[in-house]
């Protein structure tokens, strides 16, 4: 049965470069030196905030991969679960800062 | 259950990776033996590529032992002596060895896995408490596998109970002085990753492992060596078993590290098992791979003649690329940091 997100697929992300190869090999490029180096963040911290925006954005190819480079990294399972408790108390903290959207129009709308 | 050795397949070729890289990779020296006196031991890790456990009964002969004494007293250029297992204080000869190697001279290392002092001999019922002074007394290198600072991934991998016991056994080698700055006794630990992944750089992880450590439960130790796991025996069972073995060779030969590939160990030591053959490795020894001299015959203690064994061809095989990955691999840590 076919479905989508296929874990085998993510080999194929460099596939992204038929038809559009000069953008992919400027995304790669970027992307590589973003999470690829240490920087002003170490590559341990640049992995688990990958990790955590892989949740948030809910990608199952970033989960795996984030979920391995923490691990080469030197992450321990801790930090990894912290990461993506920091992904939902965000997404949390923004579904209810909206609420203040809500209160503002729902003043309009009461006499 | 003993599980039975593997080679890897030709698709990893080692020795085509290195014809294209135009990579030679002849020994440059002998200067340490590495002998492998016992398969049994008091644990049964989950990636153990010797498939050692309680009920192994292979041991290196007294005249094994001998031997091997005999090629350190007439070899000058071989400073050191590099005992593993299984956990190789259960072998009857252990102290012997170790004390007769000292008096040679040599610098001697043990390969410690910590809970041994607790759990002493699982045949015999032997307490082996008295390791720490012992090792002291003899000045001995003790490294000593811990894959991790917290309990969560060490008894995963070592089994359950593993990390509280290896806490108290470090906790008996700091008292006697391992460890500690100005004592000259060196205790080492061995990082692995619990799974099919590459260890994380060296130094970081020994930074994160002191730090722990330090707090957590008061211990101290010199050095962290990173290790990969080698895709045989019991990791390759895992491997098979949960589909992951070809992405683990896969990850192993992208991140061929040719750095890493020059200070591969084999280039300067020699691994003897239990029997008296020399491989090229310890993990060439539990794959059967014998080392051979330029007329293909197999090498053994036995025979042994040091120009021979220096000019030997290296056997390779895939899972050599476990060694060569990123920041290589070794019984000493990561080659290429």
């Amino acid at each position: 049965m076919s479905s989508y997100y296929e874990s085998e697929d993510l080999k194929k992300f460099a596939g992204i470069g038929e038809h559009a190869k000069e953008l992919a090999d400027d995304f790669f490029r970027y992307y590589g030196s973003v999470t690829g180096t240490d920087g002003a963040l170490s590559k341990r911290e640049k992995a688990l905030i990958a990790l955590a925006v892989s949740h948030a954005l809910k990608c199952p190819y970033c989960i795996d991969a984030y979920t391995t480079q923490c691990l080469e990294t030197g992450s321990n399972p801790e930090q990894m679960m912290e990461a993506v408790h920091v992904a939902a108390a965000m997404q949390a903290g923004i579904t209810l800062v909206h609420s203040v959207q809500m209160q503002n129009h729902l003043r309009k709308m009461v006499l | 259950m003993q599980v039975k050795a593997v080679r890897e397949s030709s698709k990893y070729d080692f020795d085509e990776v290195l014809r294209r890289r135009g990579i030679d990779l002849p020994p440059l020296a002998i200067d340490t033996l590495q002998v492998n006196v016992t398969k049994l031991c008091n644990q049964v890790c989950r990636h153990c590529h010797v498939d050692a456990s309680p009920s192994r009964t292979e041991k290196m002969s007294p005249e094994g032992i001998a031997r091997c004494l005999e090629i350190l007293e007439r070899h000058p250029q071989i400073t050191k002596l590099d005992i593993t297992g299984g956990a190789p204080e259960l072998h009857p000869g252990f102290d012997a060895f170790v004390e007769r190697a000292v008096a040679l001279g040599k610098q001697v290392m043990v390969r410690h896995n910590l809970t041994v002092q607790l759990d002493g001999n699982p045949q015999t019922k032997e307490s082996k408490e008295y390791l720490p002074p012992f090792f002291a007394k003899n000045r001995v290198e003790v490294i000593s596998s811990l894959p991790y600072y917290q309990e969560f991934f060490t008894d995963a991998q070592r089994g359950s109970g593993v990390f509280r016991k290896s806490m108290e056994a470090m906790k008996r080698l700091n008292e006697v002085g391992y460890g500690i700055d100005g004592s000259g006794l060196v205790l080492n630990l061995v990082y692995n990753p619990v799974g099919p992944y590459l260890p994380a750089p060296q130094a970081g992880l020994e930074a994160d492992y002191k730090r722990e450590l330090k707090a957590k439960f008061g211990l101290v130790f010199n050095g962290l060596f990173t290790m990969t796991n080698m895709p045989i025996n019991r990791f390759r069972l895992h491997l098979d078993k949960s589909g992951q073995y070809d992405a683990y060779m896969e990850k192993l030969l992208a991140a061929f590290n040719p750095a890493a590939a020059a200070s591969v160990m084999c280039r300067n030591l020699i691994s003897v098992g239990y029997d008296g053959r020399i491989y090229d490795c310890d993990f060439n020894q539990m794959l059967e791979i014998d080392a051979i001299d330029r007329a293909g015959r197999p090498l053994t203690i036995f025979d042994f003649a040091f120009e021979r064994a220096l000019a030997r061809p290296i056997r390779f095989d895939g899972h050599c690329l476990g060694c060569t990955a990123g920041a290589g691999s070794s019984c000493g840590g990561a080659t290429a940091a």
